[in-house]
Order: C-alpha cells, then sequence, then structure tokens
C-alpha cells in the first residue's frame, strides 16, 4: 500500500520542474502574455525534449504510454510555473481521443507526430457539457456543420477533435476548407482558445461509441485541470507566506499577525485535501474504472471552490502590492480563474455527479 | 500509487469480517457504550480483545492482545467495522488517552495496576486538564497541590470533565510547584473520584445536555506515588496524549457514515411531490460535502502512507481536526436544512427524526469545533509549524518594545 506518487513520478515532477524553473520564468509569461499568440515554443521544446509530449502516446505508436497521473504531476507543475503551453488537449485529451477512439490509419498518422512533437491537436467538446450562445455541431454524410466554442490548445493547432451533438467526436485539419477558426481571448493569456465555425467542413469521425470516448475525455480534462490548479494554488500560497515573513507594518512582520496568519492558514487547510483528491481522481482514470467519472467530477469541482478562495486570499494577503501587475501575481489569480470555468464550472460538474448517482430525477 | 494492501492483508480482513458476521449478535447498541459501559458492552470488549480487536497492540502482560503494531491492521479492522455498522471497542478518554500515557511514561507498578481494568471497561477515568481561566492556554491552570504530611492537598477547580460523574477515576493536571515557570510546575496526578473533597456539578450545554461537568477540588488528599512522571513535568506528561486527543478527533470513517447518513435522509425526506434530494440547490450542497470527504478521505489514506515510511504526518496531519470538525459540522447543517421547517423540532417532539440526532449533532460538533484546541488555535499551528511563519511575540516582548518606544 503506498498513496502517493512513485519514485519515477516524483523524479519526473522535479525534473519538469526545473525545466519550467529555467525555460519559463516570470519575465517570459510576461513576455508571451502580450503577444496574439502566448503559446511559447520555448517552453514548449524544453518540455519535448523531457518526453512531455508523448506522455500518453502508447508506445507501439512511439509514445512513452503513461498514466493520467503521471500527467497530472505535469500539469500541477505547469500551473505552478503558470506555463504558456499547449498541454490539457494536445498532450492529454488528443491522444487519449485517438488511442481510444482512432482508427488504426488516424492512430498510425497522428499518434507519433503527437508523441514527437510535431503536431498538435486542438480539442473542442465544451458543447457535450453546457450549450452557450446556441453553440453546437451537427455532422451528417461526413461533414461538419455549426459551432463549437473554447476548442482548447487552439493556436498553432495542425488539427482539431470536435465533439457533436450526438457525442461522437471528429477529426478534422485546421486549414480544412469549411472551416473557420476565430480565437477567443480570455483572462487567462498563458492559454490559448477558439471558436470553430463549420460550415460543410469535412471531417473524419471518430469510432461511434455511444459518447463513452466523450466522458473519457470531460474526465482526464477535469482532472488535468484539477491539477493545474493545485499547482497555481500551491504557488500562490507560498508566494503569499514568502510576503507576509517580508512585509513589515506597524513594526511587525504581517505574517505574525493572527489575521494575516490564519489566512494563510486556511488556504493550506483546504489546499492539502485537494493534493490527495487529485493524486486519487488521476489514479482512478486508469486504474479504478467505476470510480473515475465521480472522482474527477469531485476533484474538478472541490479544486475550482478552494483555489478561487486560495487566489482571492493569496492576493489578500499581498495587500495593494497583489492587486498590481507589478508582482505579476494576477497571472495565477487568472489561470485558477480559468480552471474554474473550463469544461464545465462547479454547479454543472456537481449536477453531473449527482446524476451518475442516480440523484437526479430523469429530465 | 498502490492502493492494494496485499495478500497477507486481503487474509487478515477476511479473518475480521468472518469474525464479526460470527459474533456481530452479541455487538452492544452503541448508546450502551457510553461513559459507564453497560455489561453488554463490557462483554464484548472483552471478546474483541481477546481476537485482537481492541486493544490489539497492548501487551499481553497489561491485559491487551499484545500484537505487533501494524498500522494496515489497525486500519483493516475501523475499516470493517465501520463497514458492518458494528460498534468497535470501547472508546474513551481512559482508553484513548491515559493507556498510552502510561504505556510512555507510567512506573512498571502503574501499568500493572491500571491498564487492564481501564481497557476492560472495569475503570473509567475522567480527564481534569482545563479550567474556567485555562482553556487555550491550557499552561494557565491554577488548581493547586500544596504538600501536607506526604500528601498532596488539592485545591481549585476543573471543567470539561466529560464522563466525571460516571468515571472511577481522575488524571488530573496540577500546579504543584508554584514557583516553577508557567510549563514546569504542573504535575500529573491520578486519584479516585471518591476521595472526600470533590464535588461533581453536571455542565449543561446549548445542546439541552450536560455532556460535560465541572469539578471541584476541596482539600483534596492524594498519596505522593499516585503521580505520572516526576514532579513539575506533567506539561510533558500530558503532552504525549493531547496528540491522541486530536488523532481521536479527525476520523473519516466517522465523516463516511455521517454523509451516508446524510444521503438517506436526503432521498427519505419528502419534500412536496418529491424527496428533499430532488432540489437542485440542497443537491449541490449534498455533492459539495461529498467531494470534501472524498478529499479527506484520501487526505487520510496519504497520512496513513506516510507513517508506514516512517515519515511524519506533515501538513495533511496538520489540517485534520480543523478540517474534519468543520466538515462534521456542515453535513449536520444541510441535514437540518434539508428537514425545512421540520429540523429545528427537538426535545422528543412528534414529528421529530432521528431522535433530534441532527440538531444535537450540529450544536455538539460546535462543541467540537471549539474543544481540544479551538480552530483558530488549529490555525496557529498550522500557520507556525506547517508554514513556519513567525510567532506571535509574546505579551512580555510587546510590553517591552512599547518601553522602548516611549
Amino acid at each position: 500500500m503506498d498513496f502517493g506518487l512513485s519514485q519515477d513520478q516524483q523524479m519526473l515532477r522535479d525534473a519538469v520542474s526545473r525545466c519550467l524553473a529555467d525555460s519559463s520564468p516570470l519575465s517570459h509569461v510576461r513576455e508571451c502574455a502580450e503577444r496574439d499568440n502566448p503559446l511559447s515554443d520555448q517552453v514548449l521544446q524544453a518540455l519535448n525534449d523531457l518526453g512531455v509530449a508523448g506522455m500518453l502516446v502508447p508506445e507501439e505508436h512511439g509514445g512513452l504510454g503513461m498514466t493520467l497521473l503521471d500527467a497530472a504531476v505535469v500539469a500541477e507543475q505547469l500551473g505552478y510555473a503558470v506555463a504558456p503551453v499547449p498541454f490539457l488537449a494536445s498532450q492529454v485529451l488528443a491522444p487519449i481521443a485517438l488511442r481510444d477512439a482512432g482508427n488504426e490509419e488516424q492512430k498510425a498518422h497522428w499518434l507519433p507526430k503527437i508523441a514527437s512533437g510535431e503536431a498538435r491537436i486542438g480539442v473542442a467538446i465544451s458543447e457535450t457539457i453546457e450549450v452557450r450562445d446556441g453553440a453546437g455541431v451537427s455532422s451528417a454524410a461526413g461533414k461538419l456543420n455549426g459551432t463549437a466554442l473554447y476548442a482548447l490548445d487552439f493556436e498553432g493547432a495542425d488539427a482539431y477533435i470536435v465533439a457533436d451533438s450526438g457525442s461522437r467526436l471528429h477529426l478534422l485539419g485546421a486549414k480544412a476548407s469549411g472551416l473557420e477558426a476565430i480565437a477567443l481571448t480570455t483572462i487567462d493569456r498563458t492559454r490559448s482558445v477558439g471558436e470553430l465555425r463549420f460550415d460543410g467542413a469535412e471531417a473524419e469521425p471518430l469510432a461511434d461509441d455511444g459518447g463513452a470516448t466523450v466522458a473519457r475525455l470531460r474526465d482526464a480534462g477535469r482532472v488535468i485541470l484539477a491539477a493545474d490548479s493545485l499547482g497555481a494554488g500551491q504557488a500562490m500560497i507560498e508566494k503569499a507566506v514568502d510576503y507576509a515573513g517580508q512585509r513589515e507594518q506597524f513594526g511587525r512582520l504581517i505574517g505574525s499577525f493572527q489575521a494575516v496568519k490564519h489566512m494563510c492558514a486556511e488556504m493550506a487547510a483546504q489546499h492539502e485535501p485537494c493534493r490527495s483528491l487529485v493524486w486519487y481522481a488521476a489514479h482512478a482514470f486508469d486504474a479504478v474504472p467505476n470510480e473515475a467519472s465521480l472522482v474527477a467530477c469531485h476533484a474538478k469541482s472541490h479544486t475550482a471552490e478552494v483555489y478561487r478562495f486560495v487566489a482571492r486570499t493569496s492576493t489578500e494577503v499581498h495587500g495593494g502590492m497583489g492587486f498590481t501587475d507589478l508582482l505579476g501575481l494576477h497571472y495565477w489569480f487568472k489561470r485558477i480563474g480559468f480552471d474554474r470555468q473550463v469544461l464545465g464550472g462547479p454547479e454543472a460538474v456537481r449536477a453531473e455527479a449527482a446524476a451518475l448517482q442516480g440523484w437526479t430525477k430523469a429530465a | 500509487m498502490d492502493l492494494n494492501y496485499g495478500p497477507e492483508y486481503d487474509v487478515f480482513r477476511k479473518q475480521v469480517r468472518a469474525f464479526i458476521e460470527a459474533h456481530s449478535h452479541l455487538a452492544p447498541p452503541s448508546a450502551d457504550r457510553a461513559a459507564q459501559p453497560s455489561s453488554k458492552a463490557v462483554e464484548w470488549q472483552k471478546l474483541l480483545i481477546e481476537h485482537g480487536y481492541a486493544a490489539r497492540t497492548i501487551p499481553q502482560e497489561y491485559g491487551g492482545y499484545g500484537a505487533e503494531p501494524d498500522i494496515l491492521q489497525s486500519r483493516i479492522i475501523a475499516e470493517e467495522f465501520a463497514r458492518a455498522r458494528v460498534p468497535g471497542g470501547l472508546s474513551n478518554q481512559g482508553i484513548s488517552m491515559f493507556v498510552p500515557t502510561l504505556l510512555e511514561l507510567g512506573t512498571e507498578e502503574q501499568k500493572r495496576r491500571w491498564i487492564e481494568p481501564t481497557l476492560k471497561g472495569d475503570v473509567v477515568w475522567c480527564q481534569g486538564y482545563s479550567e474556567p481561566g485555562a482553556g487555550s492556554d491550557l499552561a494557565n491552570l491554577k488548581t493547586s497541590a500544596h504538600i501536607e504530611n506526604g500528601e498532596f492537598v488539592i485545591n481549585g477547580q476543573k471543567i470539561w470533565t466529560s464522563t466525571a460523574k460516571q468515571a472511577d477515576m481522575i488524571f488530573c493536571l496540577v500546579r504543584t510547584e508554584p514557583d516553577a515557570p508557567k510549563h514546569g510546575g504542573i504535575s500529573y496526578l491520578i486519584f479516585s473520584m471518591d476521595t472526600p473533597g470533590i464535588e461533581v456539578r453536571p455542565l449543561k450545554t446549548m445542546t439541552g445536555h450536560a455532556e460535560f461537568n465541572e469539578t471541584f477540588f476541596t482539600d483534596v488528599r492524594v498519596p505522593m506515588h499516585q503521580i505520572v512522571g516526576q514532579r513539575g513535568q506533567g506539561w510533558f506528561v500530558a503532552n504525549a496524549t493531547l496528540g491522541h486527543e486530536r488523532g481521536m478527533l479527525g476520523d473519516p470513517d466517522a465523516l463516511e457514515n455521517r454523509l451516508q447518513a446524510l444521503i438517506a435522509l436526503m432521498q427519505e425526506e419528502r419534500l412536496g411531490q418529491g424527496r428533499a434530494i430532488d432540489n437542485p440547490v440542497l443537491r449541490d450542497r449534498l455533492v459539495a460535502l461529498q467531494a470534501e470527504v472524498a478529499a479527506m478521505k484520501y487526505n487520510g489514506m496519504r497520512i496513513l502512507s506516510n507513517s508506514l515510511r516512517g515519515e511524519p504526518g506533515g501538513m495533511a496531519k496538520l489540517i485534520v481536526k480543523l478540517q474534519s470538525c468543520e466538515l462534521a459540522h456542515q453535513i449536520s447543517a444541510l441535514a437540518i436544512d434539508a428537514m425545512g421547517e421540520l429540523g429545528i423540532l427537538y426535545h422528543n417532539s412528534p414529528r421529530e427524526r432521528d431522535g433530534g440526532a441532527w440538531q444535537w449533532n450540529y450544536m455538539f460538533q460546535l462543541g467540537l469545533i471549539i474543544g481540544g484546541g479551538t480552530a483558530q488555535i488549529q490555525k496557529n499551528i498550522i500557520a507556525e509549524r506547517g508554514l513556519e511563519m513567525p510567532r506571535e511575540p509574546k505579551t512580555a516582548d510587546m510590553a517591552r518594545q512599547k518601553q522602548g518606544a516611549d
């Protein structure tokens, strides 16, 4: 019995952490955030050198065949460093979609390229969770029509995997005719999302599995977003504690005031169990299939609440400085804000968790 | 991540299950395990010790089962009894706090005299720590013992002495060295509650019940050998057991059981044409609490793993008391809200649910948030020990600083 990260996972964590400390300091994050396309080739290259791109690609297709817990370990470090790189869609969801629902040709074409970092695939499945602005994609005779909001890892994608309104996945090139791709700008300038408009765009379907793979993508995506917030929250707590240990007012370190100390203690007390919850949810995705969806919902919704609290509280501990651009604390605040909304805000996710347990009367 | 306990533990788990199946008809109702255990509860306790499901790691010469400490076996026993909803061994302050203290710091004679009858429910203990003027600042206690004719003579008052009425004995902190510094003048005495000069008055709480007492000492004479540790070392002796109390208050199985009771309540409770759980707002709160209980469950598994590796519990452990007590309180709060107007029924009212247990819990759990180190003290501990934040300046330092400024 060992509840925790294996030695390999701890080494992976440390390697990614060092890699990001070198390749993605806050000054670089700032530069990227000023650009239209914030994604950083430099950081991506550094991570690819560690093999991150191929983590979830099966070994027979040139990848490392690792688990979602391994990916969550990386995601936590990406959140900790607010790293401006594509990951959730291109290195987690796309390889899982292709691995589980791709045909042999699709796998053989795309998976090795994902593993080598040559190709990146964005993923748009938000309408299978909630429909906003009347969005939605219909498919007929190999053609897509309609709109998919929130294609994740949008900029620089070579292709997109899109869910239609029947929860079937389709794959199409970024330059396919009948596809118009429009970047969206969010609070979080370290990630890239966009809108895909289809007007009879030709796309290859993935397997018709009754929505099973889309459900897996939701689970995986939620765990990875929770892990990202876990890392971002860890950073915000450390920064608050450091700041409170340096800043003096009224002739004392502000961290010696109980009002400030208790804010930090409350953050730590809520943060710590999240680590265990995220680890378990990631582990369950591969190892405990009957619990995977529920615990992914729990991880996503609970971290959304905890890290909203951490994001605002850490900012408050920093006082006026926390509110400025100077410290850059807001990059973490916004990263956490992104993680909360994407792939279902906590209310939507909890409603799904209730439905999974048969607590909701059939609508 | 390996959540399997391993084949030898699977065998152990089967044994525990088989025992529970074969013997659960002998188990007492949980009310029988109250302060003064019923004879059925005492018999059950003896049976459990005999099979190693209570007092498992206490040496045989002191009346325990004498197994080597094995965290996973202990965990399996707790899990299986909780799962079967069969009460485990007796749990009281004598067993959870006094026995571990004696094992660690008692004399051989004290161990032989007290541990076995305590384990078997024949001797019930109460704890005399807190005083009206010594709560969070426990070391400020004023109950004193001076020495007269080779005996301690105790005067003063204790508060929050749960089970004082039923207790045969008390383990008690008193100031024996009035001139020593605050923490260094305290001794840990043990004496009979029948000693002349002791008066116990029930302390009625907001629940309407007297779960606690106030205990008054007037010239209570105690032989000088009835001390654990040396004179003046009582603070350190007591601290060995406070750790056990904090551990006791954070029990993931207990949270899980409360949550399951809440889920059952919300599925049964009618609300209009449907059930309480059909209300989307109440259901949303339920799922949010379920996620928190899950987080605490896995946090518990992480602490367990740390112990198995011989590592300290760290932050994962420091936060348990604060988070678990609050979560238990929130579970009761939702149960009350889910019952709507019926949620306030109490005092054996018609239409009351579960004997008023949810309201009782809701109020009593607020007491647990305060007791055993208030939530605010817990936050100080998390901040200062866990996050290594600067300590509060001592009042004396502040006075000196003020003088300097003047």
